[in-house]
């Protein structure tokens, strides 16, 4: 069964399109990366299917329910940690998680031993009564997961969850994201702007760009797509090039590679140790050797024509709520 | 969980919130107690004009500080309502089952309760400064729920801005507003004595004069039925205008499926 399906999905901000008419499934348990720079339409898509923006036309299905008609019920099934940790400053951690866990419909007891099991998951049982104003970057999204767990949502919605956070912080929370979609079957929908999250999380990425999606797949299958990888080879003596050359006639179409070094698109029934053979049987000296493989940021470039890493802003930025 | 219930969680929120920030507490606190000491005492000789209503500047100016006391409480309520609008924090409301008119009166019934705890330190000093209470005791309680009420309706009125603004500046913006409303009231002295015509008019038709009235007759007069209809009216009134436009504000801010 599909946890998340959007069909068309269409959102307009006055004469702006800032969602242009996206489909995408997302399986029970899947997580799902949703990558693209800022302003693509991810914070769009997120408001749109945590009901929180009505779509100006299309629709989506969320845990079996409408979002535009069954709002209400999709609450029940999803949590949301959204772009910014929206935290009260005055508020300590056990007060968030009572306000919260109160308004979920939470017992007493339920609420006291689910919110403890979650601050001590997060880490944060020692901080719990301290105020939030208090708190590390890191401490307030992880504060922020605790909270839309807090009800057992079958659906999680993280919208660029380690933005900002140190490598240590985000570390730690793909674990947990991780650990949430393989052992308590959590459908994750992540968006983020950062390649490596989405590699190292994401079942299946999507990736978006002015509000459409342009590409969408595993991620080995999308750097698949684009190519295969390319071996740079460097010899000890700069004469042995053409040498180089020829040994690895065969094994793929030479191509530009970096100064003093010979590179070659290997073809794509590569073997590597075949190249090594290839090179070691010539008798060369080799200085450095390389392996590119396409990365998410080339899918990117291929799919859009500009790169995802260094850009960002510029575009249309997602309105908040009602604006 | 009932629409009641929710009000009392975001209720206890939003006391809690106000209670943690000392600083904004001791102004509201303070000037209204320091108001009345400076203004009952420089104008104590004013009680001795013909037909002033009260036996004392002091007992004149009592219900001053709780209209003080209800406008910078009930503008903090609506100015963390804009933070919590600008910062994300009312999505993460809108996340949960609450409905959204028990975050706008959860949001009120903090500022009001905070309120109440104020009334009671301006009572007191005001009984300290030697003021007189004509009312008796069951008076005080309807004092407090006239005062109360004032609250309600700055509350709901500044809500309404924030809402639209999304903005706790804008919030901060309109003070001034409320306080020449309070100025341009029987305030200082009663509309009877106002001898300038225009001033005369505009007490007469701001609301605000009958709400001061109202909690005036309690300690001046004792029981005044016409004074407190007018008083409960008038609040209630701009109570329930208020309410039902922040409530479209709130709709359109709000615009969850």
């Amino acid at each position: 069964m599909s946890a998340i399906v959007a069909e068309a999905l269409v959102r307009e901000f006055k004469a702006v399109r800032a969602v242009e008419g996206i489909d995408l499934e997302v399986s029970d348990g899947e997580i799902y990366g949703f990558l693209g720079p800022n302003g693509a339409g991810k914070s769009t898509t997120v408001h749109i299917l945590t009901t929180l923006l009505p779509p100006s036309g299309g629709r989506a299905v969320v845990g079996g329910f409408d979002v535009l008609h069954e709002g209400p019920k999709v609450l029940e099934v999803i949590g949301a940690a959204l772009q910014e940790a929206a935290l009260d400053p005055f508020l300590t951690g056990r007060d968030h998680v009572r306000l919260q866990a109160s308004l979920h419909g939470l017992s007493r007891a339920e609420r006291r031993a689910r919110g403890d099991e979650l601050l001590e998951r997060v880490g944060l049982t020692e901080a719990a009564d301290r105020k939030v104003r208090t708190y590390s970057g890191g401490m307030k999204r992880r504060l922020d997961l605790a909270l839309a767990l807090l009800h057992r949502p079958s659906i999680l919605f993280l919208d660029e969850p380690t933005t900002g956070l140190d490598p240590q912080s985000r570390n730690a929370l793909w674990v947990e994201v991780a650990r949430l979609a393989r052992d308590d079957g959590v459908t994750v929908f992540l968006t983020t702007q950062y390649l490596e999250e989405a590699d190292v999380l994401a079942d299946r990425v999507g990736i978006i760009d002015r509000g459409r999606i342009v590409a969408e797949g595993t991620t080995a299958a999308l750097k698949a797509e684009i190519g295969t990888p390319t071996v740079q080879v460097t010899p000890a003596n700069g004469d042995d090039r053409d040498a180089i050359l020829r040994a690895l006639h065969g094994h793929g179409e030479p191509v530009a590679g970096a100064p003093g070094a010979v590179a070659v698109r290997l073809d794509p029934q590569y073997d590597l140790t075949d190249v090594v053979r290839a090179l070691d049987a010539e008798n060369l000296r080799i200085e450095h050797l390389e392996l590119d493989a396409p990365s998410l940021d080339d899918v990117f470039l291929a799919k859009t024509g500009h790169r995802l890493e260094g850009e960002g802003g510029g575009e249309l930025e997602p309105e908040p709520v009602g604006a | 969980m009932t629409t009641l219930g929710q009000v009392f969680v975001l209720g206890r929120r939003a006391f809690l919130r106000s209670i943690r920030q000392p600083g904004q507490l001791a102004f509201a606190l303070v000037f209204p107690l320091f108001f009345i000491i400076v203004i009952a005492s420089g104008l104590d000789r004013a009680s001795a004009l013909p037909g002033f209503p009260a036996n004392s500047y002091l007992d004149f100016m009592l219900a001053i500080p709780f209209l003080h006391g209800a406008l910078f409480t009930a503008l903090n309520s609506a100015i963390e309502l804009g933070r919590d609008i600008d910062t994300g924090f009312l999505n993460r409301l809108a996340l949960t089952p609450a409905r959204g008119i028990a975050i706008m009166l959860g949001n009120l019934a903090g500022g009001v309760l905070l309120a109440l705890i104020q009334f009671c330190v301006y009572f007191a000093g005001g009984m300290l400064l030697g003021a007189g209470f004509e009312a008796g005791p069951l008076g005080v309680l309807v004092l407090f729920a006239l005062g109360a009420l004032g609250a309600t309706a700055i509350g709901a009125t500044a809500m309404t801005v924030a809402l639209r603004t999304g903005s706790p500046e804008a919030v901060q913006g309109i003070f001034p507003l409320f306080f020449v409303l309070l100025f341009l009231s029987s305030m200082n002295i009663p509309r009877n004595l106002i001898e300038t015509g225009w001033f005369r008019w505009i007490a007469n038709v701001n609301p605000v004069s009958y709400q001061i009235e109202g909690l005036r007759s309690l300690v001046v007069d004792g029981w005044n039925g016409q004074a407190l209809a007018l008083g409960f009216g008038c609040a209630l009134g701009v109570t329930a205008l208020s309410l039902t436009v922040a409530r479209t504000a709130f709709a359109s801010r709000l615009t969850r499926t």
